[in-house]
Formats: C-alpha cells, structure tokens, sequence
C-alpha cells in the first residue's frame, strides 16, 4: 500500500533573533502514521509543530500540510489539524463543559451539535463523572485527558502532539499512549508525537525523526535508523539506544 | 466573524459575571446616584431660583451637589471602569496557556483581540446607559421635572462622549496586556498612566505656562501675559485626556456654556451683546464647540487600539 504524504517541509528555517531554533529541516509524514519526533529539550521540536500549525512565521523555507501552505491558510490547517502544546491552559473558573463548548463554538460547531459531541468525548477520555467540575480542580492527567477530548473536538484529520506524557505518573502515561494508539487506530488520525518517553514512542511508532539542534539527524523505521547504525535488526537494539548513539555523534 | 463573536461573547458573559465588575459597578452606580440625588434634592429646595432655567433635567449630572457632580465623577474615575476590565485581558491568557490553544482554533488572529476589545465597550456601554437612566429616573421622582427632547439629544452625545472615553483607557490597558507580560506589572503601568494622565498634566501645564510666559504677581499684572500664560496653560493640559473629555461634556451638558476656554478676549460691543442675550446655545452649536474634543478623543482610542492589534498581531506566541 503506498502511503500519501500529509505533512512536508523544505529546508523549513526559524531564527528567533540570532539564534537558529530551526535549520533546513526536511522531513515527511505519511498519512495514517504515528510519527515520533524525538529530540533533547530546545532543540526546535516545538517551533517546528507551531510553523507547521501556521503559528508562527517561518523565516526560510516551506512546509505543506494536507497539500496546504501554514503560512498562505492558517485557517485551513487549523480546521484539520489539532495541536495539543506541552502544557496545555483550560479557563480554571469554568467546569469541562464550558470550556469544551468554548472551543466548539470557536470551532463553528452548533451548540445542540456540540453538547452530543462533548458528551461523546468526555466519555471516550473517561471524565464523564468530572464534567461539571471547576478546571482549576483538576490534576495535571485529567487536564491532559480534556485536552485531548479539546482537540477532538473538531475532527482533526491531524494531531500534532507536544510531550503529551510530560509530568504524568507511569500508570497514566501508559494509558494516554494506548489511547493515542487507539486513536490512530479507530480514527485514522496521523499523530506527529514529540515525546522524551523512548520506550512508549516505540511501542507505538511507525516511524521515527531525531532533531538535534535544529536540524533532523535521522529519519525512518527504527529498523532502518538500527540497521544504519548499528549494522543489525531492531530485535537486539531499543529506540533508547540508537537515540543516544545519535546524540553522542552529533 | 464566527470566532469574532465567540470570543465576544464568553469575554462578556467573564465580564459580568467577575466580582472586580460587580465592585466598581456598585461602586460607580452609587456615587453617581448619591451625587444626583443630592443635586435634585438641592434643585427641589431652590425650585423658584430655577425657575428661570431652560434645561433643569441636564443640572442632575452637572451640579455639584455635595461635592462633585456625576459628570466630574465618571471623568475621574470612569477610566478605572477601563482598566480594570482589560489590563490581564491578554497575559493572563498567556500566562495560563490558553492564548495558545485560542489561536490553533481556526479563527483569524485578531478575532481575539476584537473580540475582547468589543466586549469591553459593549460593557462600558450598558453601564453608562444604565446609570444615566437610573439617574433620570430619580431626576423624575424626586424633582419630578420631564426631560424635553433636546435635553434627551444632549443626553445621547454626552453618553457617546463618555463610552469613547472610557474605551480609550480600555485600549490602554490592553495594549499593556500585551506588552507586560507580567500582570501586576500591566496593573500598575495602566494605573500610573492614569493618575499621570489625570492629575500631574494639569501641574504641569502649570509649570510650562510659568516658565513661558511669567507672570509676576508682585508688580502691575501684564494682561497679555496672563492671556498667554493661561492659553498655554490650557492647550498642554489638553494633553490629558480627562480634560478634554471634561471640557466636552461640561459643554455639552450644560447649554448655557459658549466655549472651552476660560479667559475669553472681547471687545465693549461683544461683551455687551453677551450680556444682553443670555441664551443658551442650541445643541448643534454645543456640538460645533467640542467637536475638536470629541475627534482628538475618538482618534486616541482608536489609535490606542490600533497599536495593540500591530503588536498582537506580529507578537510571536511563544515567548
């Protein structure tokens, strides 16, 4: 089966000020994949997903999503593309609900529409019994439980998701990365993860990047980046390992 | 425009249902009718001396009954009324993650600060409008006298003069929300500007017009130079905002006043015209005299809120 490309950049560039945070990067996600992007902190992971949402401007270079410009229709991405950042902010005086049918409403969606959808998606990242309760009250996994029903709200045919297991104890990152699976799996959404959690990136991952610095030192199956490094099968060598072979190079 | 008036209206339904709301209103809805109710309570006793009167519904605002009137009231601290609504309208969305997530909806970048920019105004204006109707209602009550028509016209200028006025402090408070990113720093810039604004301009003035034109009050008072002292006096403290919506709406709220000025050059013919016909002028002419005031004041709102929108516009989100 030959997988279409949904995601391409073209030597994408960012300077903030004088400092490069992104240098020539090219990379490509096929439809329908989990694509890990891995990395150490600061090295332009989030500045790549936020030109890639069209939120911020590149200073070089393209990217196309779906066949669209980020930068020419921001719109248009945002309306297929869902992105959940590392520490995602609820209004805390508001319960579930009303933040969800804020973003609904922002998303267009008819509010008899929305309230079906909201209940559907409160029980599908199972807070259903905490839907009337302030936001401000709720600990760091349910909010990024409501985050993940926020970004479904809109039908992304995309998720762009920024160390989504970031602060949670192992039991529940465990089960947000099931779910992302899930997700992948049941609504044929392709998920672009940036995540330090090497173990679960490649229990679920089709693919893999490593960005290093602003720049994508390697880019495929994690097969081919062991074979490439390495010289055998995945089977004797974890992600983990080829991660900091990488970066030990570099 | 579908997330222009999402934004709109979640920012008005936080606006009137936050306590820092409901505090100033009661605060501002009580002094204005305290002030009126003494006004009309002091325009009852001295009925007969107004009798002469042409327009005894506009005294409400204008008098000053025990100590200031309302007009002098909302000049003061209407601009409070602004800041308080919007300087955390954008750092504390920042601060707490949810600019962010806003503007990966798909809606245009500036809906957000429309949004919020028209939910404050649209604040601003049911206040106002409720406070003027609630004074003329005690007006009826207690002096029991009918707003003619003309009193109703100044009414509605002098309501449009004020909401633009408030607005402009609501554009500075948001355009500091956007440059501050820190809250209490946002706070305290919008409220210095505020008492700079509204009393150390007119010291200043004083200062400026001193050290143009001296006046020496020890010996023989040069008339011109007073003239030029206070000319200069009056055009820096024009400068202030609250002086130009005081002078407007003084104006426009009592008809009997001609000009803004207070030192008025004339010759022995003119004086004795003025003296002859004391009448008030009609509202077109009221208009004719602030009209500088009202499009210095409308230009600074909207040149306040054209600065936010550039600079949230080309802000990078992430910083």
């Amino acid at each position: 089966m030959e997988a279409s490309t949904i995601i391409e950049t073209v030597n994408l560039t960012k300077h903030y000020n004088r400092q490069t945070a992104v240098k020539d990067l090219s990379f490509k996600v096929n439809e329908g994949e989990v694509f890990g992007f891995l990395g150490p902190n600061g090295a332009g992971k989030t500045t790549t997903l936020l030109m890639l949402m069209g939120l911020s401007h590149p200073s070089g270079g393209s990217a196309r999503v779906c066949g669209l410009d980020p930068l020419r229709k921001p719109i248009e991405v945002k309306r297929i593309a869902g992105y959940l950042p590392e520490n995602v902010g609820f209004y805390g005086d508001l319960d579930a609900v009303q933040n969800l049918k804020y973003v609904a409403s922002l998303n267009g969606i008819q509010t008899d529409k929305a309230s079906e959808k909201i209940d559907e998606l409160l029980d599908l990242v199972g807070l259903k019994q905490d839907a009337r309760k302030k936001v401000g009250a709720f600990s760091r996994g349910m909010k990024q439980r409501l985050g993940f029903a926020e970004v479904l709200i809109k039908d992304p045919k995309l998720l762009f998701l920024d160390e989504p297991t970031i602060g949670l104890d192992p039991d529940g990152a465990l089960r947000l990365m099931e779910f992302i699976k899930s997700l992948n799996r049941d609504r044929q959404i392709t998920v672009l993860l940036s995540s330090h959690n090497l173990y679960q990136v490649q229990k679920i991952s089709h693919r893999v990047g490593i960005m290093i610095h602003g720049e994508m030192v390697a880019e495929g199956t994690i097969e081919s980046l062991a074979k490439e490094k390495f010289g055998v099968g995945q089977k004797e060598y974890s992600l983990e390992e080829i991660y900091m072979k990488y970066f030990q190079e570099v | 425009m579908q997330g222009l008036y999402a934004v709109f209206k979640k920012e008005l339904c936080d606006h009137f249902s936050s306590y820092r709301f409901v505090i100033l209103f009661a605060l501002i809805a009580m002094v204005s009718f305290i002030s009126s109710y003494m006004a009309g309570i002091h325009m009852k006793e001295n009925l007969e001396a107004l009798a002469s009167t042409r327009f005894p519904f506009l005294m409400l605002f204008s008098s000053t009954g025990a100590l200031f009137s309302m007009v002098q009231f909302v000049a003061f601290f209407g601009p409070l009324i602004g800041l308080v609504l919007a300087f955390d309208s954008i750092n504390r969305e920042r601060a707490d993650g949810t600019l962010i997530k806003l503007i990966s909806q798909p809606i245009y970048r500036d809906a957000v600060i429309n949004g919020k920019f028209l939910a404050g105004v649209a604040t601003i204006t049911i206040m106002l409008i409720a406070i003027v109707l609630v004074i003329s209602g005690l007006g009826l009550v207690i002096v029991g006298i009918v707003p003619g028509i003309e009193e109703i016209w100044r009414l509605f200028v002098y309501l449009i003069i004020s909401i633009f006025y408030i607005s402009f402090w609501l554009a500075v408070s948001i355009l500091f929300s956007i440059s501050f990113k820190s809250i209490a720093t946002s706070a305290l810039a919008s409220i210095a500007l505020w008492i700079f604004l509204s009393f150390f301009v007119s010291l200043g003035a004083n200062v400026v017009a001193d050290s143009i034109a001296p006046v020496d009050r020890q010996k023989e008072p040069n008339p011109e130079m007073i003239i030029k002292n206070i000319r200069i006096r009056e055009m820096v403290s024009l400068c202030s905002p609250m002086v130009l919506y005081s002078e407007a709406t003084q104006t426009i709220i009592d008809p009997m006043r001609k000009t803004t000025r207070s030192v008025v050059l004339m010759g022995p013919m003119e004086e004795l015209l003025s003296s002859r016909f004391q009448n008030p002028l009609p509202l077109g002419q009221s208009i004719l005299v602030i009209f500088p005031h009202m499009t210095a004041l409308v230009a600074l709102t909207l040149i306040c809120f054209a600065i936010s929108y550039v600079i949230f516009m080309v802000q990078e989100i992430r910083t």
